[in-house]
């Protein structure tokens, strides 16, 4: 387990402060690195927001009567019923507030896998009669996605339902604009680009391709054809970039509740007034006839309220500074490099490549000490491949292997930065010392 | 056999721990193994010696000394060092005969994603032993 000394530590600390103090943007960086009170408890060193959070305080606050005691089916005509029926909708309006989107235009999901699935396939099937008998509905997406996206369109086009391309990306695992441009056919019928990469951060430019898409559009129109529909997967973004979706002029766009302190299991497709789509899930009329089946009332109250402290609690300037002295750190080490964009960059995602180390074995090792990280190496994915992203980026299968991502939260501290940067020097060496010289 | 997903406790002692790291100046047998897929790479140096057997006038060849070096995952590592722990000190006629399963075992169960791992780990063990029987042709 990690450094006894952190622990004992800390609890020492627990007995004087029982409350955990927000830090805010007021900069009282409090050496506390394991919390606890009655319904909260920091454990360990943790660095893998991007992967998923936890649940707010305040938030599984807001969730809690909503699961034994204002229990009714949001459907029901009855005082339960439309207790819930009330929650939701202010939960609705919360998520279009924070999009700059209409209520009506908001539909909850199981996540963000599952808008990102509805989207691609309701929106591909919606198209499907202007192509009778002749092409098939073309999708323009990147390398770099998701697997949600990059699985939907491989499904789409086996099924004989959709011609896919897949973009390349530069060295950084920017998606260019003139790329899109020229990637546009009379029978494109949907461009998904995410916004921000969840394996290296960089920030997609999703306003560009958005302004383009709607200067095509405009002459499409003019000359009778159908238009292009503009997908975001805003999953990585929605914590510290702008998602207004006119200002982005995007058509939908996806998000999961647990990369913001909302629980696992709820997510968001804002889906444009006008724009067609066929439900993939049948059954009742919920979320306006496209999602059926009861709505997940706890879980979109929690979500509801996740969004709207969003608003209030931004805390994109600590994890900027928390961030650069991360990177700093790191890169103290001799043999390894930051990787994505060096400018387009989100707060809160950093991946250096670690060379002469395998990534799970730094990942492990980081983990006895107390500290959560994750990897793009082969032997973390599950399928002995390097990852996609990385391999898109025309990074060799060799460094990928020892590729490293820290991803920050709103209740990371200096203290445990400089703690991260304190160990890991350490076993990079320890695994470098183990790997054999490969010039005999 | 434990089939679980998650590492066992023996694989993440051995990582933390690892057991023979390092090289062997002017080893009797050397090989080195790798795994394009998955990118571990992994060394195995042996000293082999020669002893009398119990209770025979008969010689006997065994592992005196056996050190590892590997690039790569946790399974990797833990593979290589287990063994090693498995055969130093054994006679050769019996370090030969370890199979891929039993290191597994032995480390209480690999994920059937890593199973490759104690193969790779198998696998460096007979190659030295060829290097070792190949360099040592009368």
């Amino acid at each position: 387990m990690w450094s006894k000394k952190y622990l004992a530590r800390d609890w020492r600390k627990c007995e004087k402060n029982d409350e955990r103090k927000d830090f805010g943007e007021s900069n009282q960086m409090k050496k506390t690195y394991f919390v606890q009170n009655k319904d909260f408890t920091k454990r360990g060193f943790y660095l893998d927001h991007a992967a998923t959070t936890p649940v707010d305080k305040e938030v599984l606050a807001a969730m809690k009567p909503y699961f034994s005691f204002k229990y009714g089916n949001p459907s029901e005509p009855h005082f339960l019923g439309q207790e819930s029926r009330k929650a939701i909708d202010e939960a609705r309006e919360k998520v279009a507030n924070f999009l700059g989107a209409k209520p009506p235009e908001i539909i909850f999901t199981s996540g963000a896998t599952e808008a990102i699935n509805l989207a691609h396939k309701g929106l591909v099937e919606s198209q499907r009669s202007k192509f009778k008998g002749q092409k098939l509905p073309h999708i323009i997406t990147s390398a770099v996605e998701h697997k949600a996206v990059l699985e939907t369109c491989r499904h789409l086009q086996n099924l004989d339902m959709a011609e896919v391309t897949y973009l390349p990306v530069d060295k950084d695992g920017m998606v260019k604009v003139e790329e899109v441009e020229k990637a546009i056919k009379p029978e494109t019928v949907l461009i998904s680009i995410m916004y921000v990469n969840n394996e290296v951060g960089t920030i997609e430019p999703i306003k560009q391709i958005g302004e383009l898409i709607k200067k095509i559009n405009a002459s499409r129109l003019a000359s009778g054809f159908s238009r292009i529909y503009f997908h975001t997967d805003a999953t990585q973004a929605i914590q510290y970039l702008d998602c207004q979706v006119d200002k982005l002029g995007v058509d939908l766009l996806s998000l999961s509740g647990h990369k913001l302190y909302a629980p696992k299991g709820v997510g968001v497709l804002y889906l444009r007034k006008g724009t067609p789509l066929i439900r993939q899930q049948d059954g009742g009329v919920q979320e306006y006839g496209l999602r059926a089946g009861t709505e997940n009332v706890p879980y979109i109250v929690g979500l509801g309220k996740a969004v709207e402290k969003l608003k209030t609690q931004n805390s994109k300037r600590k994890t900027e500074y928390l961030r650069e002295k991360l990177i700093r750190g790191v890169l103290k080490i001799p043999g390894v490099k930051l990787v994505g964009d060096p400018q387009k960059n989100a707060p809160h995602i950093a991946t250096f490549l670690i060379d002469g180390v395998e990534g799970e074995a730094i990942l492990l090792l980081l983990s006895e000490k107390g500290i959560a990280a994750s990897s793009g190496s082969a032997c973390t994915s599950g399928l002995l491949e390097p990852s996609h992203v990385l391999t898109a980026m025309g990074i060799p299968p060799e460094q990928a292997h020892g590729s490293l991502r820290f991803s920050l939260g709103k209740d990371n501290t200096e203290e445990e930065i400089d703690y991260v940067i304190k160990v890991l020097p350490g076993v990079v060496q320890k695994l470098r010392k183990m790997a054999p010289k490969l010039d005999i | 056999m434990d089939f679980s997903q998650i590492y066992s406790k023996k694989v993440l002692e051995h990582l933390k721990n690892p057991q023979n790291v390092g090289e062997i100046k002017n080893p009797d047998g050397v090989a080195t193994v790798g795994n394009p897929v998955c990118g571990d790479i992994m060394r195995l140096y042996l000293q082999i010696a020669k002893r009398k057997k119990k209770d025979a006038k008969q010689e006997e060849e065994y592992i005196k000394d056996i050190k590892f070096q590997t690039l790569g995952c946790g399974a990797a590592i833990a593979s290589s060092s287990m063994i090693t722990t498995m055969i130093k000190g054994k006679p050769l006629k019996e370090a030969e005969k370890i199979t891929n399963k039993a290191i597994a075992e032995a480390l209480g169960g690999l994920p059937p994603v890593k199973m490759h791992c104690s193969l790779l780990a198998a696998e460096a063990l007979k190659k030295a032993l060829e290097n070792y029987r190949q360099s040592h042709k009368k």
